[in-house]
Order: structure tokens, then C-alpha cells, then sequence
């Protein structure tokens, strides 16, 4: 327990501490598209994130090293300041993906946000309670990218944006693994769904 | 003179794309993340959207051929094609993606085959117009319109 909670306060300071644009955002994008691989890793770079694209589930845990295998020492260094996966993909969905790393010590606090072209609220809420940062609509804008460079930028805490409502402290989320207490799912709903029927 | 009419010109034939319908705001998007690093990223995933996609078509014509359509697989295909044609703004085609995957949804098959062959004829169109814009758009890359070279309005 101390050494995840010592893990979390640095990464907090990490994150609170670095002015805007001094250290670059490193995103880990997970989409079976090439074409929407090659564009989300430009809406990323062109909002001075690091990028690193993979093809699927089963790729992103290879490279996060929660495959099983033998991780490497590397991987101590791995610093992921967020996760995008597309929700559906042949193999493991992102859904599955998602489960994996709220499942694991080493990147459980990493927010994760999920893409779909598809509006579906049983899906959206099961996303969200999983853990899921938020659920976004594709094609994905440039001002989805923004926004979520934003909420990470001024870190996963204290919220200043008001957009959205303090659902999870990081503390609690590591102490408590107390998913199920959001209050109202359907706020972090898909951010530009017009109708969640 | 000439180079302010030839902009002109190529604003209005990117425009009638949109007007008419073949393309939709997601191509703008693309537009704004082409940058001085990234001069050509729009023709880029075009180019790469009609590479990967030729490969979607094809599966789903093998497909189409069986006398068992398994409509799933179909849906399946199609919701690929339609993710890819969405990400690049191509309008029309997207439309006739959904249009297909109702009639997979609804178990018909020459529904599907009907749309099919509409949606071909959708997405070569908008091929031949992309080409031919992005052709007359590199020409215009040599001389910018924003460029201080500029000749003064007449």
C-alpha cells in the first residue's frame, strides 16, 4: 500500500507541479482503423502530446507490460499520462482493455477514454463504471483532444473547470475500489450526444 | 492576378464538395491538422482510407457472392467502412453505410446488394473528385495564397 501511495504522490506532483507545456503529455492510442490511428496520432502531436499507437488490446498490454510476460525494467520508467482506446475492436474490445488496466496496480490510475462511433448509453454507463475518464463520440475533434489535455494538465484532483463534477479522489479510488458511488452516470455521458435514448 | 483567380478556384471547388454534399465537417478537422510538418496529412489519410478500404470492398463482395449472406459479417465489414469513411468527412459514402447496414439488420439481401453497388459508385466519385482536388491543391502549395508573394488584387 505505501509504495502505490508513494508512486501516486509523486506522480501527483508530477502532474500538479509541471507547468503547461514544459513536459509532453505521453498518450498510449489503441484503434484496429489505420486511418483512425494515423489521425488520432496527429490530433494528439498537434496538441504537443507524445504518442504511441497501437493496433490493438492485446498490443497495449504487451506494451504497458501487463501481458504476463516477463516485464522488463523499462517499464518502471513508462510514464502514461493517458489512455485512448477505441471500444470496438476484433480480439480484446476496448472494454476488456479498459477492465485490464483498472485491474492493475501499475496503471490503474491512468484515465482511460473511450471512443466509439457508436452512441449507446447501456454501453457508455458500462464504460463509466468500469472506470472509464469519459466516452467519446467518434469522429474525434480536435476540441475532445484539448479538453481532455486539459483535465490532465491541471491534474486528476482538484478541478478548477467546473465541467464536471469531482466524481473519484485518486486516494479513494486506490484505498476504497469504490467504483460504484457515481452519482449520476449519465453526466459524464458521451460529451456531444444529443440524445442518450 | 492569375494566382488570386486560381485560389479563388480551388476555394470554390473545395467548397462545392461540401455543398454537394460529398463532404462533411469532419474534412475540416483534417484540414486544421495539417501543419508546416504535416503539409500534405490530408491527402495522406485519403490516400491511406482508399488503400485500406479497397480491402473492406472487397470482403464484402466475396461475401455478397455467397448464396447464405451471413448478414453479421456483412454488418461487421460495413461498420469498419463506415468508421473510416466517417474520419475522413466522406458524407455521402457514410450515408450509404448506414443504409446498407439496415438492410443487414433487416435480413435483406438485395437491399444490400443494391445499396452496395450505390455506395461503390459513391465512394469512386468522391475518389476521382479528392484526386483531382488534391492535384490542383499541390499546385497552389508552390505558390500559397497567404504568401508574400501575393499579387495585389485587381
Amino acid at each position: 500500500m505505501t509504495a502505490v501511495g508513494d508512486v501516486l504522490r509523486r506522480g501527483l506532483a508530477e502532474d500538479l507541479g509541471v507547468p503547461n507545456g514544459l513536459e509532453e503529455l505521453h498518450v498510449l492510442a489503441v484503434d484496429d482503423s489505420l486511418v483512425d490511428r494515423k489521425v488520432i496520432e496527429q490530433l494528439l502531436k498537434i496538441s504537443s502530446c507524445k504518442v504511441t499507437a497501437v493496433e490493438s488490446g492485446t498490443r497495449a498490454l504487451q506494451y504497458l507490460g501487463l501481458d504476463g510476460e516477463k516485464s522488463t525494467a523499462a517499464l518502471n520508467d513508462l510514464k502514461i499520462n493517458l489512455i485512448m482506446t477505441d471500444y470496438s475492436m476484433p480480439g480484446m474490445s476496448g472494454y476488456e482493455l479498459l477492465k485490464k488496466i483498472k485491474g492493475s496496480s501499475a496503471f490503474r490510475e491512468v484515465p482511460v477514454v473511450i471512443m466509439s462511433s457508436e452512441n449507446i448509453l447501456a454501453r457508455i454507463n458500462r464504460c463509466l463504471e468500469e472506470g472509464a475518464e469519459e466516452f467519446i463520440l467518434k469522429p474525434v475533434k480536435l476540441s475532445d483532444v484539448k479538453r481532455l489535455k486539459d483535465f490532465i494538465m491541471r491534474g486528476e484532483g482538484e478541478e478548477k473547470g467546473k465541467r464536471r463534477a469531482p466524481k473519484r479522489k485518486l486516494r479513494d479510488d486506490v484505498f476504497t475500489c469504490d467504483e460504484l458511488t457515481l452519482e449520476s452516470p449519465t453526466k459524464f455521458s458521451a460529451k456531444r450526444s444529443t440524445s442518450l435514448v | 492576378m492569375e494566382r488570386n483567380h486560381f485560389h479563388r478556384q480551388l476555394a470554390l471547388t473545395r467548397q462545392s464538395l461540401f455543398d454537394q454534399g460529398f463532404l462533411d465537417e469532419q474534412f475540416i478537422q483534417l484540414e486544421e491538422l495539417q501543419d508546416d510538418a504535416n503539409p500534405n496529412f490530408v491527402e495522406e489519410v485519403v490516400t491511406l482510407y482508399y488503400r485500406d478500404s479497397a480491402r473492406l470492398i472487397h470482403n464484402i463482395e466475396q461475401e455478397l457472392e455467397k448464396s447464405n449472406l451471413d448478414f453479421n459479417k456483412l454488418d461487421s465489414y460495413m461498420h469498419q467502412f463506415k468508421g473510416s469513411s466517417s474520419s475522413i468527412g466522406a458524407k455521402k459514402v457514410k450515408a450509404e453505410c448506414s443504409l446498407f447496414r439496415e438492410y443487414c439488420r433487416t435480413g435483406n439481401g438485395e437491399g444490400c446488394m443494391r445499396s452496395f453497388q450505390q455506395l461503390k459508385k459513391e465512394y469512386s466519385t468522391l475518389k476521382k473528385k479528392l484526386e483531382a482536388y488534391f492535384q490542383v491543391e499541390q499546385v497552389g502549395q508552390v505558390h500559397p495564397p497567404h504568401s508574400k508573394l501575393k499579387s495585389f488584387v485587381v
